[in-house]
């Protein structure tokens, strides 16, 4: 069984959050997908909270502290990203931003991402498509085109007639990027140090 | 293998007293630096160039060649000459004067230049960085190597019987060092021509100074110039030094933590541990430094970042004391005692390219 590389990476500040919560869940509806494709899937998320302060400090010092380096490495190395931010002042989070403003502005290229976020009112929900698409298009990611918000309310919702439940958004944007993840193979990031990078001679 | 320092050249309020030197005397805190790093022994001064506040050095051949009257055997260098920004037959014709003012005594070390309004100010455009870094370097070459010289390219003007006067003394051009943090082109470039790589590590984790390394040694080889050892490395350090590590850690810390670098993020610890800086006796100095080679092999010089963010003069030159006295007899020593027969102890520099035209 092929085994892909997933990376969830949460926003959420307080713990437990509702961001992460709803990390976990497009999580699980990706690897249900994945299985259905005969497919196995490693998972493995990362909390931004806990690299609040190293992500301060590569700010400063333009390098990156070991455990910020080994999730950037993670991110890079992946098959495909899950991405939820809460949203503040009606965008993503500074944390969640500065984050992605660390990776190199290739890494991201031709990789599937899901995004997804969370607030306290439904009437943010367009933030995914004014704020987390562009900054993706911007990384020449593929954004699939479901995209989950989950305000407060959806955690106890019965949807209504025209707007699906959290569960059933979740599991649509889950089956649909598990087909992305599958069908989209690994960009190699690797640096061959047998060829020359530079065309030398110059004149 | 060479030791010296490097200079940035700031001007910078001293955080413990709240007092910054006018302009007119960091230049001249420079030259006294200058020559304390000749007078303990020392084998290197290189200073930065830089066209905007806070920074004092935008004429370091002015300042090189006012160092070279003083000094006797100090070899004077750059860290970095700004490649893409200033004329390739100005730096041709400054150097090369510079040369016959030193006797000899020079090399330089291209850079890029990482400020970005210096470009638009000299009429270049950053995002061409690397092609102007390539282009004019390769133009600089020519230009010490062949007496008259046609040549046209894209950044500047064509050139028909074009002869850059004086000639390189003795017909030996200054040596070069291409300085680059993280772009693969100007360890390309390095070892395309055969000449030194320096990897200003100070701010930066050694995993990633070795992998920069290790490709331009591989390269080097590739070009034909020799071994991937015998490839010629050059590594910076950052040290403040004390008798008993915690006065030094002690004194430097109000520096560091307010340094224009790095100051407000990680902790002086951290930092220590995540890069070479390295703040305590000189025994853990020479340790720290004899540790470089594990990481990029035998390299051939070691310059030291001494007289930045704000520390006062006098303090400089008590540091200076240390280095030429118990830090640097014992690196000598120890990297002497390790290097394989067959790796250059140093850069291909004037003197010894005359000593070998003699005996050949």
């Amino acid at each position: 069984m092929k085994t892909l590389k997933l990376v969830a990476v949460s926003a959420g500040l307080s713990v437990p959050s509702s961001t992460r919560l709803l990390a976990d869940r497009l999580t699980e509806a990706v690897r249900a997908g994945l299985a259905g494709q005969g497919m196995d899937v490693e998972v493995r998320v990362i909390e931004l909270r806990e690299l609040a302060v190293p992500i301060a400090n590569h700010l400063v010092t333009g390098f990156p502290p070991p455990t910020l380096d080994e999730a950037i490495e993670a991110v890079t190395q992946s098959d495909g990203v899950i991405a939820v931010t809460p949203v503040f002042t009606a965008s993503y989070s500074g944390l969640f931003k500065s984050f992605f403003d660390l990776i190199d502005p290739d890494a991201l290229t031709g990789k599937p991402v899901l995004v997804g976020a969370t607030g306290g009112t439904a009437r943010h929900s367009l933030v995914l498509e004014h704020a987390l698409r562009p900054l993706f298009a911007y990384l020449r990611a593929i954004v699939a085109p479901t995209a989950v918000y989950a305000a407060s309310e959806d955690w106890g919702g019965t949807g209504d007639a025209l707007t699906d439940t959290l569960p059933v958004r979740i599991d649509r944007a889950g089956e649909q990027f598990a087909r992305l993840m599958a069908s989209t193979p690994r960009r190699e990031q690797a640096y061959d140090s047998s060829s020359p990078v530079a065309a030398l001679p110059i004149a | 293998m060479q030791f010296g320092i490097f200079t940035v050249g700031d001007v910078t309020t001293d955080p413990t007293n709240g007092r910054t030197p006018s302009e007119h005397e960091r230049i001249k805190a420079t030259v006294a630096i200058a020559q304390k790093v000749e007078e303990v022994g020392l084998d290197v001064f290189a200073t930065g160039e830089h066209h905007n506040p806070p920074f004092v050095p935008s004429s370091p051949t002015t300042l090189l060649g006012h160092i070279a009257a003083r000094t006797e055997n100090l070899i004077l260098s750059t860290s970095t000459t700004l490649i893409t920004t200033n004329d390739p037959v100005k730096i041709a014709e400054d150097y090369a004067y510079l040369q016959h003012l030193a006797d000899g005594r020079v090399d330089l070390m291209m850079g890029r230049g990482n400020t970005g309004p210096v470009y638009p100010w000299f009429g270049k455009d950053i995002r061409q960085g690397i092609p102007l870094a390539l282009e004019n370097y390769s133009l600089l070459h020519k230009l010490w190597r062949e007496d008259v010289v046609d040549w046209e390219g894209k950044f500047r003007t064509p050139l028909q019987s074009f002869t850059s006067t004086p000639r390189p003394m003795d017909g030996v051009p200054p040596f070069v060092w291409h300085g680059s943090i993280r772009s693969p082109e100007i360890a390309e470039q390095a070892a395309y021509y055969g000449d030194g790589f320096f990897h200003n590590n100070i701010f930066w984790p050694m995993s990633h100074t070795k992998k920069m390394v290790e490709l331009y040694r591989k390269r080097y080889a590739h070009y034909g110039h020799g071994t991937p050892e015998q490839a010629i490395v050059g590594l910076g350090g950052q040290v403040y030094m004390r008798k008993n590590s915690q006065d030094a850690v002690r004194e430097f810390r109000p520096y560091f933590d307010n340094a224009p670098v790095y100051g407000h993020g990680p902790s002086l610890e951290d930092f220590s541990e995540q890069t070479p800086l390295t703040v305590g006796s000189p025994q853990q100095v020479i340790e720290r430094t004899l540790g470089f080679r594990d990481a990029v092999g035998d390299y051939q010089r070691q310059l030291f970042l001494m007289d930045h963010a704000g520390l006062p003069l006098k303090t400089v030159l008590e540091q200076l004391d240390i280095l030429g006295e118990e830090v640097v007899p014992v690196l000598r020593k120890e990297f002497a005692k390790l290097r394989p027969a067959g790796v250059p102890e140093s850069a291909p520099l004037h003197p010894a390219v005359i000593a070998a035209r003699k005996e050949a």
